[in-house]
């Protein structure tokens, strides 16, 4: 690389690093191990969530990245056999611990998943649906959410005039767009993205990695991607996984230029995974 | 944000729900004790090696069940024998020739139909067909009301099982140059041999069961007839007319074939589905 | 498996010729049983038909909601065997679609993997007891219970009331309306809730953990996800339930008391279509008695076919959605 260049990746990871440095930590994983029944998926976890900011996750397929998105909601309790050791502090609560209140926890912590997920109900219904379970709004300020929602998900201009038509009529990037708009209804603080493009097209692939930039104004933002070009456009810091453990965290800019781990500079030059 | 007193209310719903949910099936189960141990206690009490070695008795006396045992077997038997070869060579058609074809899909339709129809509509369709063209009740005539009930049981069991079998097994005896009607005997059914045995017994179950197809085909019969051509004794209508007569021991071999029916009924299906569970593994 | 491909190979060596007429023989006889089935639905419709068509001719429309039914005088009317056809059906209802409803729910979010297939295959054992069983049991133990504790109950507490009353006054004979609906609803129980728990579980586990994941209790997860999705097949499976229920004979016949009459109280004796040709059939002296009751068979066809065949719409429009 030319050495201008690298100058000027150095001052701007060092800028980046400094914002992160400086951001406050809304969540923080400690030690955190999980078990898929015997089987140890996590190992030692440690990683800091800062807030407001995008933390991607990266590494090849059933490394973990997803486990750790699935702790940080508890969507694993649905599943007997799976359960996680360790501490991931939230306003000084463990979250998994077994005192913590789930269906709360989840107001707060809102996930997008792999597969659009509409539920088989209106375009309006969709977006109210988490907003009606945790608040009692009256119908107009209903209105305003869902209206806010959706303009904050890029979706309004295209559903406005429907909006008690069917969420399945629409199409698949929009359909995302959707799960995002429901996700963000009942204002969370995080919303955790697990590899949310990877079945769209690339056109509402891009649309909702500008979305992305939007939104981590209001929400820290955790996403899991495969595509590493997505993760060094959208993220802050980025974390990279192997074998159920954490081989680095670094400012997205340092993480793809200067990878300080063997393992990590393999992984982004295509080695493998 | 949610508030907590929001919260806990949805806990109580979902608690409530749930609760409610237990209940309604503990409601279910206590029917199902609450008859089988009637028909248990009752049925026991009712035991007699008098119960396989006489007849159905007059009003007022003691007697037996043979007749109607025998009845029962011998038309259970023939109704097999007349519906379970259409039954099988109709699921093959819909599997292996018709599939997925606009005459296959109506015909299924019309089968599960069939499937849920009343019993009694059957009996008189038989009593039509065959009471009134011959001039009398008969033990075929119940067989053939029977024959009807099972078939639909039989399309459809057969229809799944083989749709099951895989297509490669298929494509590598074609392959061979075997015919297709070699295939299918001497390949697929063997294939689908357990599904197909399963849903004989379960056509079995299911008739053993049936009163009101027979009320008025094979009717009944005071005494022991091995003539399919007369009216024949069957355990159902025997339960049916002792029961509601207003003699004790009526009422005992009532509850006798009551407990003969439903030991019987329960023990093939419970076969049936132990041969299912185990052979498929 | 490999023998009897050989062999089959083997066997087809002779002549190309006879390989086709042995095809063409089966396949004859497969789609001639396969017709056999369609033609048999048509054959039984039509006969049941024929042998109203008396009935129908003598009586005409009137047939229908009349309430005479005069052996002696030989004029019928099919209203009351209807009538009651209906409130016993729609009883049977009322009991089985919430208790269905919660035993579907209970299986696919409240019990314990374990235990699951044990409650499940109970469940499925009311489906297996012979319907003359449930009516044998019905006169003999249900019908003293209801006669010696629930309906004097009834038709003290809520006799009295202004239009709710009239339902439940009368003697407390044990036989009748509610008696009988109570038997065909628990009848009914296993069809529906099997269909439900299907359908239930086809639900895609995306779906609700979309739903759990945005705070939602598993109640409402059924109640805003897994009913919506699945309401058109739960339909079905309750139109299921309800031609079942239509045409049920021997479970009613014991304890609905065969009576003529028609009475706003449950508590009353009364009659249902299947009751009443199972009862007077091998009776009927007359060819119009006869041809009476076989067009109330016919009636009865009809509804449930219609009902049934509606069922199966319903529950093909899911399959269709999950791509089956």
């Amino acid at each position: 690389m030319p050495d201008s260049q690298a100058v000027m990746d150095e001052s701007a990871s060092t800028k980046a690093g400094q914002a992160l440095s400086s951001a406050k930590v809304r969540i923080k994983v400690e030690d955190l191990d999980f078990y898929y029944g015997s089987n140890k998926a996590l190992k030692g976890i440690n990683l800091d969530l800062p807030e407001r900011k995008v933390t991607g996750m990266i590494g090849p397929s059933g490394c973990g990245k997803s486990t750790l998105l699935r702790v940080l909601n508890r969507m694993y309790d649905l599943y007997p056999g799976q359960r996680a050791e360790g501490r991931v502090m939230m306003d000084g609560q463990n979250i998994v611990s077994a005192d913590m209140d789930r269906n709360a926890l989840r107001s707060r912590i809102g996930m997008v998943f792999q597969k659009p997920t509409p539920f088989p109900l209106s375009i309006y219904d969709n977006v109210a649906f988490g907003v009606r379970l945790h608040e009692g709004l009256s119908r107009s300020d209903l209105d305003e959410r869902v209206e806010w929602s959706l303009t904050r998900a890029a979706l309004w201009g295209e559903v406005k005039d429907r909006l008690t038509s069917s969420a399945m009529g629409l199409s698949g990037g929009q359909q995302q767009r959707l799960c995002i708009a429901r996700t963000i209804a009942v204002k969370p603080e995080v919303v955790l993205l697990d590899e949310p493009t990877s079945a769209l097209d690339p056109i509402s692939t891009l649309k909702v990695e500008e979305l992305i930039d939007e939104l981590k104004h209001d929400f820290t933002i955790a996403i899991v991607t495969h595509n590493m070009q997505q993760a060094a456009r959208c993220a802050d810091q980025v974390a990279f996984f192997y074998l159920g453990e954490i081989v680095e965290v670094a400012p997205a800019a340092q993480m793809f230029t200067a990878p300080q781990q063997k393992r990590t500079q393999e992984y982004i030059t295509g080695r493998f995974g | 944000m949610a508030s907590s007193a929001r919260a806990a209310r949805r806990n109580i719903t979902n608690a409530v729900a749930l609760a409610l949910a237990t209940a309604a099936t503990g409601f279910g189960l206590i029917w199902l004790v609450w008859i089988l141990f009637t028909t248990l206690v009752n049925g026991f009490a009712a035991l007699d090696l008098k119960l396989v070695t006489q007849m159905t008795p007059p009003p007022g006396s003691d007697g037996g069940l043979l007749n109607a045992i025998y009845g029962s077997g011998v038309m259970i038997g023939v109704a097999v024998l007349l519906g379970a070869p259409i039954g099988i060579m109709a699921g093959t058609w819909l599997a292996e020739y018709g599939r997925k074809g606009v005459l296959a899909e109506v015909i299924r339709f019309v089968n599960d139909i069939l499937l849920s129809a009343p019993s009694i509509v059957i009996g008189l369709f038989v009593y039509e067909l065959v009471v009134r063209q011959s001039g009398h009740f008969s033990g075929w005539a119940g067989a053939v009301a029977l024959g009807f009930i099972l078939l639909p049981v039989v399309v459809r069991t057969t229809d799944e099982t083989m749709r099951l079998v895989p297509v490669p097994l298929r494509e590598a005896a074609l392959a061979l140059g075997a015919p297709q009607w070699k295939v299918i005997t001497n390949v697929l059914y063997p294939a689908a041999r357990t599904g197909i045995l399963t849903g004989l017994l379960l056509g079995v179950a299911r008739i053993s069961g049936e009163t009101a197809p027979l009320l008025f085909t094979a009717l009944n019969n005071q005494y022991f007839s091995a003539n399919l051509s007369s009216p024949m004794a069957n355990i159902p209508v025997v339960i049916f007319q002792f029961a509601l007569a207003p003699y004790e021991q009526w009422h005992a071999l009532a509850w006798a074939g009551a407990l003969l029916m439903t030991m019987f009924v329960l023990i093939v299906s419970v076969g049936a589905r132990f041969l299912l569970r185990t052979r498929t593994n | 498996m490999q023998n009897a491909i050989t062999a089959a190979a083997i066997g087809a060596r002779p002549a190309r010729r006879n390989r086709r007429m042995g095809d063409s023989i089966f396949r004859v006889a497969a789609l001639a049983s396969a017709l056999f089935v369609l033609v048999s639905l048509g054959a039984a419709a039509l006969s049941m038909l024929y042998g109203g068509l008396p009935a129908f001719a003598k009586f005409g429309f009137g047939f229908i909601y009349r309430t005479v039914w005069d052996p002696v005088r030989q004029d019928f009317g099919a209203a009351v065997p209807i009538y009651g056809t209906l409130v016993t059906s729609a009883l049977a209802m009322v009991i089985a679609v919430p208790v269905s409803f919660g035993i579907a729910v209970f299986l696919t979010e409240v019990c314990p993997n374990w235990l699951r297939s044990s409650i499940a295959s109970a469940i499925e054992l009311l489906a297996g007891i012979p319907s003359i069983i449930y009516g044998m049991w019905g006169l003999f133990v249900f019908v003293p219970f209801m006669s010696d504790h629930v309906e004097p109950w009834l038709n003290d507490n809520l006799g009295p009331l202004p239009i709710v009353g009239s339902l439940f006054e009368g003697p407390p004979l044990g036989i009748g309306m509610l008696t009988a609906g109570i038997i065909l609803g628990v009848m009914v129980i296993p069809f529906i809730s099997s269909v439900m728990r299907d359908v239930f579980a086809l639900v895609p586990p995306s779906l609700r953990e979309a739903a759990v994941g945005l705070g939602a209790t598993r109640w409402e997860v059924i109640r805003g996800v897994v009913l919506p999705y699945t309401r058109t097949a739960v339909v079905g499976g309750i139109f299921l339930g309800l031609g079942r229920a239509l045409g049920e004979t021997m479970a009613v016949t014991f304890v609905l008391g065969n009576a003529h009459q028609l009475s706003a109280s449950l508590l009353e004796p009364g009659n249902s279509i299947a009751a009443a040709i199972a009862n007077e059939f091998t009776e009927a002296d007359s060819d119009i008695y006869l041809s009476s009751l076989i067009g109330l068979g016919f009636l009865l066809f009809v509804v449930t076919f219609i009902v049934l065949a509606a069922a199966k719409i319903m529950l093909l429009r899911l399959a269709r959605q999950e791509g089956n």
